[in-house]
């Protein structure tokens, strides 16, 4: 298991320093960067001044080498726009962002995972088709008309929640289950094929040959099996949720990652979206690997595997 | 007549198919003695395997099980509740299986889910579990028991795999062990090496064994008793002797027309075959079901075929005189 680990954070490590590459390159192939930041109608001269300052004159191969080199010491560079640096505006989103993903990603498999344990079941009774009814309206509804929804009935109606604004937990509820409520009925239907597979296998059989109990052979016995395509899953969901629901956070004015992003693009300010696509990258890629690690936990045969 | 330790009478069992209902087992009756061996046998699809399910209460989804008595050391099964069921089931009767690929648990180690039945039946704690494994697993043949325990099943042979079954199913010390084809699925060589370690072990352990298989020439080594089974239905059962040196029912004389005995069938001479094949059993029928099959048929044997039993306990379905 340690071996395996290390194969992976090293696996990781590699996987990271391409996306940072990538993240660099992306925004230089976008297009004059010096002109953009000029502005549309500023004098060939002042661009050329901008290109020097801002060191786009250089070699490609330079000018990635200083930034990573920056990158790696927390220096992400300064926005365009805002007076803080990059850094400090990606960790004053963040927390918002990662609050609202973490509760998002707990609903989701609150609702999902036991939801397709009862639909493997009872497949084929009503227990079944209620779990697929409900994710095909989770699935069916664009999340900003959801979002829509949750607030007209919870928010204006009931009033139970506030609607919008990052200040206190109570205004990340409705926000959190709007994205939770999106990426829930993927991880059930995978969570209840899985079920479903497994409980037919013969060591199902044979653990309910030594008289265990049925909720030990659900989840002792089958559930660990079944759940290991969802923790590979949900970490990718996990992932979009860190990088930002635009729509979202745009609906509920979440002062979050994406809103951020979303800004930074229509602005062309390159050294936030920049930082916002490593941070992001990485997320995914430290992901991954705890979703990699948390499946050869559960089934030892991933670790010889790999 | 001896109190039976697991005695059968009628077993049927019933599956819903698309085309109607499928009599997978018809009226079959069973008896095993404390000690005693019982091999079943018949060939594939003849409910031999369905008929151990249904006695350990094991039926997939949608099988019907009924009989007019199904009963273990004298208490009824068929209206045990479920949770008396899992009681017994692991404890007092044990099963171990023809896939042993596949019958164990891929995420839990050996010595885990050997542990289980142990723990959860309340015969010890996990110390002592962990010593009953060690003790069985070498029992069983299996060499550096103790470090087996930290392994999981892949990275055990079938062979190995079908011993560690084996061990799991004598962890509470069973009364009755069904084996349902337990060699089915291995290598020829190890067959006969499993076979010689359920043949000991029942002995050693006074075990009454249910042996599902269709090895003639393990039955004849072992079997205590034999049955016969042909399409869904009991169609020979007796002591061993009677059932090997003198079969009544034209199936079993069939069968043991096909397999060769060294040393006696000369080399070279073909083996028998049995003509036909099994006829559906999608809607159930009452004639007797070898008929289009056998050598001897008649008119009489569209009718349904009543049992019929010597003094010697021997019985079987066929109308036939017994002629020598």
């Amino acid at each position: 298991m340690l071996r395996f680990a290390l194969r992976r954070a090293l696996l990781a490590l590699a996987v990271g320093l391409a996306v940072s590459a990538i993240a660099f390159l992306l925004l230089r192939v976008s297009g004059d960067l010096a002109a953009a930041i000029a502005g549309e109608d500023a004098p060939a001269a002042e661009v050329e001044r901008i290109r020097a300052q801002f060191g786009l004159d250089r070699p490609l191969l330079v000018q990635y080498a200083e930034w990573l080199g920056r990158a790696l010491l927390g220096d992400l560079g300064r926005s365009l726009f805002y007076p803080q640096s990059v850094s400090a505006l990606i960790l004053d989103r963040l927390p918002n962002t990662a609050l609202l993903a973490t509760l998002g990603l707990l609903l989701a498999l609150l609702i999902s995972i036991p939801l397709g344990v009862a639909a493997a079941i009872g497949r084929n009774t009503w227990v079944d088709r209620l779990a697929l009814g409900l994710a095909v309206l989770g699935q069916a509804m664009p999340n900003f008309w959801f979002a829509l929804l949750l607030i007209i009935v919870f928010g204006l109606m009931l009033q139970w929640a506030p609607i919008s604004g990052s200040e206190g937990f109570a205004s990340f509820i409705l926000p959190a289950v709007a994205l939770g409520w999106f990426s829930a009925p993927v991880l059930m239907r995978l969570t209840r094929a899985g079920m479903v597979e497994v409980l037919s296998a013969d060591y199902i059989r044979t653990a309910h040959a030594k008289g265990l109990p049925v909720r030990t052979v659900l989840f002792k016995h089958a559930l660990r099996n079944a759940i290991v395509p969802v923790v590979a899953l949900a970490s990718v969901q996990f992932g979009n949720m860190l990088s930002g629901s635009v729509v979202i956070e745009t609906v509920f004015a979440l002062q979050g990652i994406g809103y951020l992003a979303w800004e930074s693009i229509s602005r062309r300010d390159f050294p936030v979206v920049q930082g916002i696509l490593l941070v992001v990258a990485l997320f995914y890629v430290v992901l991954t690997m705890v979703a990699d690690l948390l499946n050869a936990w559960l089934d030892p045969r991933i670790r010889r595997a790999a | 007549m001896r109190q039976a330790l697991l005695d059968v009478r009628r077993l049927s069992v019933r599956i819903p198919v698309e085309a109607g209902t499928l009599h997978a087992v018809r009226d079959a009756s069973l008896a095993i003695g404390r000690g005693e061996t019982l091999c079943v046998v018949g060939e594939s699809g003849c409910g031999k395997s369905l008929t151990s399910l249904a006695i350990m209460g094991l039926l997939p989804p949608g099988a019907v099980r009924s009989a007019e008595l199904l009963s273990f050391d004298g208490e009824d099964l068929l209206r045990a509740p479920r949770s008396r069921m899992r009681a017994l089931r692991g404890n007092r009767m044990a099963m171990i299986f023809q896939e042993p690929m596949t019958s164990l648990n891929p995420a839990w180690t050996i010595g885990e889910q050997l542990a289980e039945p142990f723990l959860h039946h309340g015969k010890g704690d996990r110390r002592q579990a962990r010593d009953r494994a060690v003790e069985l697993l070498e029992r069983v043949g299996i060499t550096a028991a103790a470090s087996r325990l930290v392994q999981y099943p892949h990275e055990l042979s079938g062979g190995l795999r079908q011993r560690v079954m084996i061990a799991m199913a004598l962890m509470c010390g069973p009364e009755l062990l069904l084996a349902d084809e337990p060699t089915t699925a291995l290598d020829v060589t190890i067959q006969a090496e499993i076979l010689r370690l359920l043949a000991r072990l029942q002995r050693e352990m006074g075990l009454a064994l249910l042996l599902v298989t269709h090895d003639l020439g393990v039955v004849a080594a072992v079997a205590t008793r034999v049955a016969v089974m042909y399409a869904g239905e009991v169609v020979e059962e007796g002591p061993a002797e009677a059932v090997f040196g003198a079969p009544r029912h034209p199936y079993t004389q069939g069968l043991l027309r096909c397999i060769p005995i060294p040393g006696e069938t000369p080399r070279g001479q073909p083996l028998g075959t049995i003509p036909g094949s099994v006829p559906s059993l999608v809607g159930g029928f009452e004639s007797c079901a070898f008929r289009d099959r056998c050598p001897h048929a008649r008119a009489a044997c569209a009718e349904p075929v009543a049992e019929r039993m010597d003094a010697a306990g021997h019985r079987w379905r066929c109308i036939l005189e017994p002629s020598g």
